[in-house]
């Protein structure tokens, strides 16, 4: 019944993390950024949703209310930092988004304190299997939300204006100048749909999993990894390498200890990097 | 020639006896000048790998906790169990003697830096093969899985830490243990800034720069790349190992992730000093990392608690605003000092395009 638990476990944990690789394969994608901060925006969306906890709102109004906030988090952290290092080298923005990253952990560690936070969304949990495997409702919750908002996102990505102008940039990000698209805009709008993202699964870790102000590093390792073994773009894999790393990760805490579950996440990465590069190679290529 | 070669030899030679006199002249603020050797160390490592090779790596944390480990490990398993010293205040029931103490940590410093060398080595081949942001990000990536994992090791003190053995207490000289420390650091320094120099001045540094600016084309040129990218990163382990066994000593405690791989503190340091001072250069990283230092210990105590914030907006501030650093921005500025020799007339004409 463990290996049901874990599989279950690591099903809708990993549905989650596709959701927070969605939005960096986004910025990826357009921007041609990496973003070392996306852990931390996740965090702070989460903290959003416990600050309305605290205030007496049911947690879960969190990804209603955090993914608006967030919104307009990113688009100011575009104008301030992020539209200098989009047409720079990746090390630039890795760099400048570590820095960022300390900012955030240090300024929620002010703000918030340094303690582990839940806000407790009081769904109860669901029994299945004569009682052998418990599943928390908001985990449930947690993956309809995620789902629900990746759907929405992708009909919008496909319909709207605005969808069609951030597609037609990371095609081709001058020919789409030229045609009239302001580019601007579109990248601002890009990361400020990102950290929307990040609100929303912020706000779903904020009542399943904890808060912590410095955990933001592994939420972006993962959806890293996420994005490539999936590749920019393709949501379909993205939800299915989400599961499998969840799947992964609640396997190693059963099988190494919990206290080996982050170190067996980075390794996971060196290990699939390394991987790659080795199939690469045989075709004298390299990751690019 | 011979004039410039006079030039440096009275600078050097300054440098030096500033260097042997430091602990004297400023003799509160030893502990500081042994860190300063050991970022300046650790700058000059880093631009080995990230301004001269083209290989940013944010792992060079990795071997500088692994020879802070070995150190202390060796140091203590010398003599005593080292299960038992770090499993509940093991350095009150042994007490190493004055001659043990220092047997130990010269052996530990010998292993602190062959092993992790050893580690570049044999990872060298798989991570190098990685480019760009790809090599970046993995190497961020063992540098924490290595905290983590650390941290999770019962033998070398796991999550509450691991105490280093204390300087012997029959030097009765207060001054000693500082003095220690200092000169160590000091002769690492120089000893690294022989090899860099000599480095910079060898066939190995050309084909180091050749990766850097088109490893493809390199290779074509019948350059084996990944011979002297495993190399390079050797070399880099080496030092960064002393720099850790040292920096072990000095602290007097190892934390799995807040000293040893301390991927948030050091291992951002040493990429941002090299930075500040200019990538690709000999004198960049100890510029940087000697102002660096400066402005750390000055701002540190007038804005505490708000370090790591100054911190970020820094890393932020430099790598937009200052990629090139302070060396690079000398360059642009006089770059006949440099020797580069510009034509008149088509620094002119590139002006008047504009």
């Amino acid at each position: 019944m463990l290996m049901v638990q874990a599989s279950l476990d690591g099903i809708l944990l990993g549905i989650l993390f596709a959701l927070i690789a969605y939005g960096m394969a986004l910025q990826w994608g357009v921007m041609n950024i990496i973003n070392i901060a996306q852990g931390d925006l996740v965090i702070l969306g989460g903290y959003i949703a416990y600050t309305m906890y605290l205030a007496g709102i049911h947690p879960a109004w969190g990804v209603i209310v955090s993914p608006i906030i967030m919104y307009f988090i990113g688009v100011l952290l575009y104008k301030l930092v992020i539209n200098k290092v989009v047409d720079r080298d990746l090390f630039i923005s890795i760099l400048a988004t570590f820095g960022i990253a300390i900012v955030f952990q240090q300024l929620m560690n002010f703000i918030f304190g340094a303690d582990v936070v839940v806000a407790q969304s009081e769904y109860g949990t669901t029994m299945l299997f004569d009682n052998s495997v418990t599943l928390p409702n908001s985990k449930i919750f947690s993956a309809f939300i995620s789902v629900l908002y990746a759907v929405a996102l992708v009909i919008y990505m496909k319909k709207s204006r605005l969808g069609r102008a951030i597609r037609a940039t990371a095609q081709n990000a001058r020919a789409a100048k030229i045609l009239g698209v302001d580019t601007e805009k579109v990248y601002a709008a890009t990361f400020g749909i990102n950290a929307a993202l990040c609100g929303i699964a912020g706000a779903l870790i904020s009542i399943t999993l904890t808060l912590h102000p410095y955990v933001g590093l592994p939420y972006t390792v993962r959806s890293f990894m996420i994005v490539i073994v999936a590749g920019l773009g393709n949501l379909p894999a993205v939800a299915l390498s989400g599961m499998g790393l969840g799947l992964f990760e609640e396997f190693a805490d059963y099988i190494l200890g919990t206290e080996f579950r982050i170190g067996a996440v980075f390794m996971l990465l060196v290990f699939i990097l390394v991987y790659r590069r080795f199939k690469l190679s045989k075709k004298r290529e390299y990751l690019k | 020639m011979s004039k410039i070669k006079q030039k440096d030899l009275i600078l050097y030679s300054g440098l030096i006896i500033l260097g042997l006199a430091a602990p004297y002249l400023f003799s509160a603020f030893k502990v500081q000048l042994t860190y300063l050797c050991v970022l300046i160390v650790l700058a000059m490592t880093w631009n080995l790998q990230g301004g001269e090779m083209g290989y940013n790596t944010f792992g060079n944390i990795l071997f500088y906790g692994l020879g802070m480990y070995l150190t202390a490990s060796v140091q203590v398993g010398m003599f005593f169990p080292l299960a038992e010293w770090t499993e509940s205040g093991g350095e009150k029931t042994f007490v190493h003697t004055t001659a043990q103490y220092f047997q130990g940590i010269g052996v530990g410093l010998l292993v602190s830096a062959v092993i992790p060398a050893i580690v570049a080595g044999a990872i060298g081949y798989a991570i190098l093969g990685l480019r760009g942001h790809y090599f970046a990000i993995c190497t961020l990536g063992l540098g924490i899985a290595a905290g983590e994992i650390a941290g999770g090791i019962e033998i070398i003190g796991a999550g509450q830490g691991f105490t280093t053995p204390p300087f012997p207490a029959e030097i009765v000289d207060t001054e000693a243990r500082g003095k220690f420390f200092y000169f160590l650091s000091f002769a690492l320094l120089i000893s690294t800034f022989v090899f860099v120099k000599y480095i910079y001045g060898s066939r190995f540094k050309l084909i180091l720069n050749a990766i850097r600016d088109n490893e493809d084309k390199a290779e074509a040129m019948g350059i084996q790349t990944m011979k002297y990218k495993i190399t390079g990163w050797m070399c880099s382990a080496f030092f960064c190992g002393l720099a850790g066994g040292i920096m072990g000593g000095l602290i007097g405690y190892i934390d799995s992730t807040d000293v040893a791989f301390d991927g948030r503190e050091m291992g951002v340091f040493m990429v941002l000093m090299a930075i500040l001072g200019g990538k690709g250069t000999l004198w960049g990283p100890v510029i940087g990392a000697t102002l660096f230092h400066f402005f750390k210990e000055g701002l540190w105590t007038l804005i505490l608690g708000w370090q790591y914030v100054a911190l970020g907006v820094l890393i932020v501030v430099i790598v937009i605003y200052f990629p090139e650093g302070l060396m690079g921005w000398l360059r642009e500025k006089y770059p006949e000092r440099f020797g580069e020799v510009i034509d008149e007339k088509d620094r002119k004409a590139q002006v008047e395009l504009k």
